[in-house]
């Protein structure tokens, strides 16, 4: 029978005729065959490159593996152990939530800002919009290039221009106390036009009626509608922005990789570049492991919080 | 225009708006123009340091010429063409039928499938790292254009994403689509993915963004200068340019930047939909 037929079958049999019933159940059976031959495919593939991996992962970290070697045992903990002992990597976690710590504010701060000021007039929106989005998008590698470029210690626009003001100058990026906050300034530079376009969706579901009470209200001042408002009423967003930044900001690895390599010393060292270098450039595998496993518990809790703040987002509007 | 509109504007007040926003804006754009600025000036200009945009000499001839041909460039930028383009297409291949049996089938064990979906989305690419490595060293495709594209074979947020929008559309299609004799591949295909095609455009420019964009995976997956997609390509030249030759490096960057920044300058809504990944509605 084929299961156009069928579902006719299924829809109009309200009268539970065995023959119905029999038809029924042999629908059933042909939609659960049809539904697991179309998601077979994805179901394949979601296990070996993101299930069996993950579980890959943890196993490595507990074993002393390593890459191309035919025999492992089992050891506990000690990678993990050797991994909070190595002063490195010590280095590499404090600058990545140094890190995070300066550009999730920054961002949100200066995206907020600019989404404000974009939505409080009514002329060139989606061109300002558009300017401000643009490092969100465009190629990060390339762009930390020109970042270096402008960051040149004689050559560099920035010098020059705080040379012409006669601020003292720096090397930005071969200087352990200034290469993690320039990196932090390139990270809230590349992200703050993902938070006002965020942002900017938010402000357009503010109902215009609370701002009509808001006047009614006395509120007739714009940073009074802000206060009363538009701030409370982006709570939500906001947590949301909060989280997914500091998730990009987690996982910042191209201005590293490219602009300071870590270095001066372990200055500007973070988790993903530590994870690249331990796994692929020293071949240490339990030790690359390892960081991977603090990585992804930082990530996945993270993502939970998300989760439960989207929750209750929906239950208490 | 007079204050007592809610959202109307004094005109001090929309002067300071459109100064300040002009001066952010220009401020965002420095290393864009300080990019283009280097690429079209003679080395001897671009160390005597000067803040003029334009250059006396005009050399970007020169730059642009040796970007394509001292590095593989046009290589690079058709590598990142077809890595990407293999991704996504493969993507939505896989996807698609999925996200439709999760939507409009019903079957014992959809929910344990849509909750590996929703892990799978959590998990950061990164992390899995190693093993897609060993993996792809195991089956001997490391190294190759495979290396590049089969980690992002099947996309949990692309799942995700269809399955919400085929959820919008009424089961009456699909039903009507069945007594036309369609089988359900072909529903996947003639109704569904054509309805959704908003969906699937803003997912495409997620991906294609994503993976045009993308250095850590690249890095790790290809040694081979004929393979590697722009980012990685780039940083070779960077590194065998041994740094300071700025003028073909910042050609170089340029035309890695532009083509993103073409697409996404002539159709910002749907690049703003897709790499908010929905959030903004």
């Amino acid at each position: 029978m084929s299961l156009a037929a069928s579902t006719t079958a299924a829809e109009t049999g309200a009268i539970a005729s065995n023959g119905a019933r029999k038809a029924l159940q042999r629908h059933r059976i042909a939609e659960t065959f049809t539904a697991w031959s179309l998601a077979g495919p994805a179901l394949v593939f979601l296990v070996t490159l993101f299930f069996l991996p993950v579980f890959a992962v943890f196993a490595i970290a507990l074993t002393d593996w390593q890459f191309g070697a035919s025999t492992l045992s089992f050891v506990g903990f000690s990678n993990f152990k050797e991994v909070f002992a190595d002063e490195g990597f010590r280095a590499s976690f404090v600058n990545t939530i140094l890190y995070v710590v300066i550009v999730v504010p920054g961002t949100i701060i200066l995206g907020l800002a600019i989404a404000l000021l974009i939505e409080s007039g009514k002329s060139m929106r989606t061109f300002y919009r558009a300017i401000h989005f643009l490092p969100f998008m465009a190629t990060l590698t390339a762009m930390a290039i020109a970042w270096e470029a402008l960051l040149h210690p004689t050559i560099g626009l920035i010098n020059q221009t705080l040379v012409t003001l006669g601020i003292p100058t720096a090397n930005w990026l071969r200087d352990e106390d200034t290469v993690l906050s320039v990196l932090a300034a390139i990270g809230i530079w590349q992200n703050l036009g993902y938070a006002m376009v965020l942002f900017l969706a938010g402000l357009k579901s503010i109902p215009q009626d609370l701002y009509d009470a808001a006047d009614i209200d006395g509120a007739d001042m714009w940073l009074d509608r802000l206060r009363t408002v538009t701030l409370p009423m982006l709570g939500p967003v906001t947590m949301f922005v909060f989280i997914v930044v500091a998730l990009r900001a987690f996982e910042t690895f191209d201005t590293v990789q490219v602009l300071t390599q870590g270095g001066p010393g372990h200055s500007s060292e973070m988790l993903l570049y530590t994870l690249y270098r331990e796994s692929f450039q020293y071949l240490r595998t339990g030790y690359g492991s390892s960081v991977a496993v603090v990585f992804l518990i930082i990530v996945v809790a993270l993502t939970l919080i998300q989760a439960r703040v989207m929750d209750k987002k929906v239950h208490y509007q | 225009m007079s204050t007592s509109e809610p959202r109307g504007l004094t005109v001090p007040a929309a002067i300071t708006r459109h100064t300040v926003l002009l001066i952010t804006g220009a401020l965002i754009l420095i290393p864009f123009v300080w990019m283009v600025s280097l690429s079209i000036k003679p080395p001897g200009e671009i160390f005597r340091a000067s803040f003029s945009f334009w250059p006396q000499q005009f050399y970007g001839i020169e730059n642009y010429t040796r970007a394509l041909t001292e590095a593989p460039l046009p290589q690079y930028m058709l590598n990142g063409i077809i890595v990407c383009g293999s991704i996504v297409i493969l993507q939505v291949i896989v996807c698609a039928p999925a996200a439709y049996a999760l939507a409009k089938l019903d079957f014992p064990g959809k929910n344990l499938l849509f909750a590996m979906v929703l892990i799978a989305l959590i998990l950061p690419h990164e992390v899995l790292s190693l093993p897609l490595f060993i993996l792809g060293y195991q089956i001997g495709i490391l190294n190759t254009y495979g290396a590049l594209i089969f980690p992002y074979i099947v996309s949990p947020f692309g799942i995700f994403l269809f399955r919400q929008f085929f959820k919008t559309i009424p089961d009456d299609v699909v039903h009507a689509a069945r007594l036309d004799g369609l089988s359900e591949l072909g529903i996947v295909w003639k109704i569904m993915v054509p309805m959704a095609l908003p969906a699937i455009i803003a997912f495409g420019i997620f991906s294609v963004v994503g993976h045009w964009n993308s250095l850590f995976w690249p890095l790790i997956a290809v040694r081979d200068q004929n393979l590697m997609p722009p980012p990685l390509g780039i940083m070779a030249f960077k590194n065998e340019e041994a740094g300071n030759d700025y003028g073909p490096l910042m050609a170089a960057s340029t035309i890695v930047v532009a083509p993103l920044i073409i697409a996404f300058l002539s159709a910002q809504k749907w690049f703003v939909e897709g790499l908010t990944g929905g959030a903004v509605k």
